[in-house]
């Protein structure tokens, strides 16, 4: 195993970019501003669109939080996993609707490809073209080998589903079967062939839709049968990153129900006294920090192996971390809408952002359940 | 983890160059006779006389005590019984039994005691020749720990003590007891002072210890009755009437949170043990492998396997947490984890040992005293033992009262 930094890897560097990002989003993304901006139309059969505000995300282009994870020799800044996380761990206390973890996953799947189509699309994401990953099939396998899409003649034909913020993405990053396995390719989302089918979704912060792809020019990104392996080796940095968005979203839950519970009073006291409300808020809390140290500790363990000489070591800890986070997050988004009561079953109380969003996020990449499994084969041994 | 690593002091890398080698020569070895997982468990007077010996030869070398001051047999240094703690658990030695002592007895002497108490008691203490007991639970006060009701009254220059302690670990082997009782009874929170009283000398004369029998059927602990026990003011720590204040400083010491580190030492492993690590999930997923169920192999039922795995998952997440407490940028609040991991641990070990039953199918209904347990019933064991630990030092509801009131702020529930 690799000997790792007793701080995961958070030095002044990456600490300073999460207070900046804590500072940003207080300042810009208050969830009274986020509910405005999303959710002022409860009628859920409107007309899909993406409500976000492309301006933060030009600030945030500007701040750097796009280059920080992709490497210097593309043009980025080469900061490690953690920054992601932390970034993350920050969007997902503000639900900030954007398409920033799409595009860290995105860059981390880049990262894999050691291409330079795949450098040159790292320096766009650098400069702020948000990019999501196509990678996924109508039957929801997380498996990298699974895909609807095939490659023939040099065009992408068939369909990726469940792909996050393809509304706002500029580019897909899609893998295919081809005749020497899985590859992965770049398509621009405006490009000839390429339909982008909004998905209906519960999570008001993001967007979600499935892709059909009609003779599209295929634009190889990594060695041609190379793809399903840059993405196995990319899952854990994604699953970690997910997990912190979570994390997030979470806290923001357990520290606005407890806000409710000190104010609302009923029966002469206020919610919190009774043992019955603050004994939950709790374990919350208590499942948080699990799933905190889980993801910082699944980052850094990633960080520490850039050689994967012990790849198998970070895909446990990074089951771990998803599988932790996932269950916090059904956990401490079922434990808020409860405990603020009668108006936390309301659209006009926030809690619903983020309750939205963490039982996106739970399902993402696999949800705690497709993680234990996972973890079983490694930690027991396949069952006979 | 690497020397390298470390950020040791100047005295105190000195001062584990020092451990070290004074552990590679003086290693107790073997013990003759067969010693329990911990002090609590102690009942063979031959066990606790080993350990004794062992911790008399470790405090003459220094490694006990090492931040009291010398005046009062400590090693005068700084920051250093940390340093002795991971050498002696590096080297694998045997723990050290008088654990009240060490954890809660000393560090409550020095910080309130007078000068001629701490001199005369605190070197018997930390050599071990006088085993510790601690006096503050009654029947009528368990996790209201302020309910007391044993009573000390002034007469004269003394105290005339009355009441009865339950819960208490290792009476039966005590030279001293640190006595939490009422002196008011007007005032229930400040009608509270603390002692420390003679047990042994006074057995017979003003103290009864009677063993409690545990729901497992071994003894640990017992009762003690005061029956006009007569006391000394000298031992009366702190002012009249501030006993809760000084009982904060043992609890505080217990929970890992004072201001001295407890000596502790450990990680021996007994050879030709039968028992099994019931804490690790590394030998419950062992047992799972040797284990049928339903007449399968418990390690491929699908469900046993999930639970195994929540279990891993909690214990990575566990060392996580306190990897992450030393890092103050990471934690949005300081006592946050540290006031979890009583909760934490009590209640992870309770739940691994649970799910033992249900791997060993009908074969969990063997006990201690049937050979064919797996791993000699120590797994049975300790899930029923598990309910100590989530009941002792504050029970686990009153430890999700202590989080939910000082770390989120919620209201007090009393």
């Amino acid at each position: 195993m690799q000997e790792q930094p007793k701080n995961f890897g958070f030095g002044e560097d990456e600490t300073m970019l999460r207070d900046s990002a804590r500072k940003f989003f207080s300042d810009h993304c208050s969830a009274d501003k986020i509910h405005r901006q999303v959710a002022s139309n409860p009628n859920i059969h409107r007309n899909i669109e993406c409500l976000w505000d492309k301006g933060l995300w030009q600030q945030i282009t500007d701040l750097g939080w796009t280059a920080a994870c992709v490497p210097e020799s593309a043009g980025g800044i080469g900061m490690p996993l953690v920054a992601a996380v932390a970034l993350a761990e920050e969007a997902g206390r503000a639900a900030f609707p954007s398409p920033l973890i799409a595009t860290f996953n995105t860059t981390f799947v880049l990262r894999e490809c050691a291409s330079a189509t795949a450098d040159s699309l790292l320096a766009d994401i650098a400069t702020g073209t948000p990019m999501t990953l196509a990678i996924t099939n109508k039957a929801g396998s997380w498996e990298p080998e699974d895909t609807d899409v095939s490659v023939t003649a040099g065009k992408l034909n068939g369909s990726a589903w469940f792909v996050q913020d393809a509304g706002k993405a500029e580019g897909l990053l899609v893998s295919a079967r081809a005749a020497a396995g899985i590859g992965l390719y770049y398509v621009n989302s405006n490009a000839a062939g390429v339909t982008i089918k909004a998905d209906g979704i519960i999570d008001l912060t993001r967007d979600q839709a499935h892709i059909n792809l009609s003779h599209v020019d295929a634009i190889e990104v990594a060695a041609p049968g190379t793809g399903a392996a840059a993405i196995r080796h990319a899952l854990p940095a994604i699953q970690a990153i997910v997990a912190a968005d979570m994390v997030g979203a979470g806290e923001w839950l357990l520290q606005t129900t407890v806000e409710y519970a000190k104010v609302r009073v009923q029966f002469d006291r206020p919610l919190g006294f009774f043992q019955a409300v603050k004994h939950p808020l709790v374990n919350v809390m208590i499942e948080i920090d699990k799933a905190k140290s889980l993801a910082y500790n699944a980052a850094c363990a990633i960080d520490s192996d850039p050689q994967r000489l012990d790849f198998a070591n970070t895909e446990k800890l990074a089951h771990m971390a998803k599988a932790c986070a996932s269950e916090m997050a059904v956990f401490s988004s079922s434990r808020a809408v409860q405990f603020h009561g009668g108006i936390g079953f309301t659209w006009e109380c926030y809690v619903h952002l983020f309750f939205k969003r963490q039982m996106h996020n739970q399902a993402l990449y696999g949800d705690a359940r497709y993680h234990r499994t996972k973890l079983a084969d490694l930690l027991i041994g396949k069952a006979a | 983890m690497a020397d390298a690593d470390r950020m040791d002091t100047p005295e105190q890398a000195e001062f584990r160059a020092y451990c070290r080698q004074w552990l590679s020569a003086n290693h107790p070895g073997q013990p003759p006779v067969r010693i329990p997982l911990g002090a609590l468990e102690l009942s063979d007077p031959k066990a606790m006389a080993w350990l004794q010996a062992w911790q008399k030869s470790a405090y003459a070398a220094g490694l006990v005590g090492c931040d009291y001051s010398t005046a009062v047999g400590g090693g005068g240094h700084t920051n250093c019984q940390t340093i002795a703690n991971q050498e002696m658990q590096s080297a694998r030695t045997p723990f050290l039994p008088n654990i009240i002592g060490l954890g809660m007895a000393a560090p409550t002497l020095y910080i309130h005691a007078q000068e001629e108490v701490k001199r005369a008691l605190l070197p018997g203490l930390l050599s071990g020749a006088e085993i510790w007991c601690q006096g503050f639970s009654e029947p009528g006060a368990g996790s209201d720990l302020a309910n007391q009701q044993t009573f000390a009254e002034k007469r004269g220059d003394s105290w005339v003590i009355n009441g009865h302690k339950v819960w208490t670990s290792l009476a039966h082997f005590a030279d001293w007891m640190i006595l939490l009782c009422r002196t008011d009874k007007t005032d229930k929170y400040n009608g509270l002072s603390y002692f420390v009283v003679p047990i042994q000398p006074a057995v017979g004369k003003g103290v009864t210890v009677r063993p409690l029998i545990k729901l497992t059927g071994e003894t640990g602990f017992n009762e003690v009755i005061f029956d006009d026990l007569v006391i000394e003011d000298k031992y009366r720590l702190d002012a009249v009437g501030a006993g809760w204040k000084v009982a904060m400083t043992t609890l505080a010491h217990e929970r890992g949170a004072g201001l001295l580190v407890t000596p502790a030492a450990g990680g021996m492993i007994q050879e030709n043990s039968k028992s099994a690590n019931t804490s690790s999930p590394a030998a419950l997923i062992n047992l799972a492998k040797s284990s049928s169920r339903n007449g399968k192999t418990a390690a491929d039922d699908p469900l046993i396997r999930d639970e195994m795995v929540k279990i891993a998952i909690r214990q990575e997440a566990f060392r996580q947490n306190q990897r992450r407490t030393l890092v103050p940028a990471l934690t949005d609040h300081p006592m946050r984890i540290p006031l979890q991991n009583k909760l934490i641990g009590t209640e992870f070990n309770q739940d691994l040992a649970a799910i033992t039953y249900d791997i060993q199918g009908p074969a969990s209904s063997l006990y201690l005293n049937d050979e064919n347990a797996a791993g000699g019933g120590e797994w049975q064991l300790a899930y029923m033992n598990s309910f100590g630990v989530t009941i002792a030092a504050g029970a686990n509801e009153v430890q999700r009262n202590i989080l939910g009131e000082r770390v989120l702020g919620l209201p007090k529930s009393k």
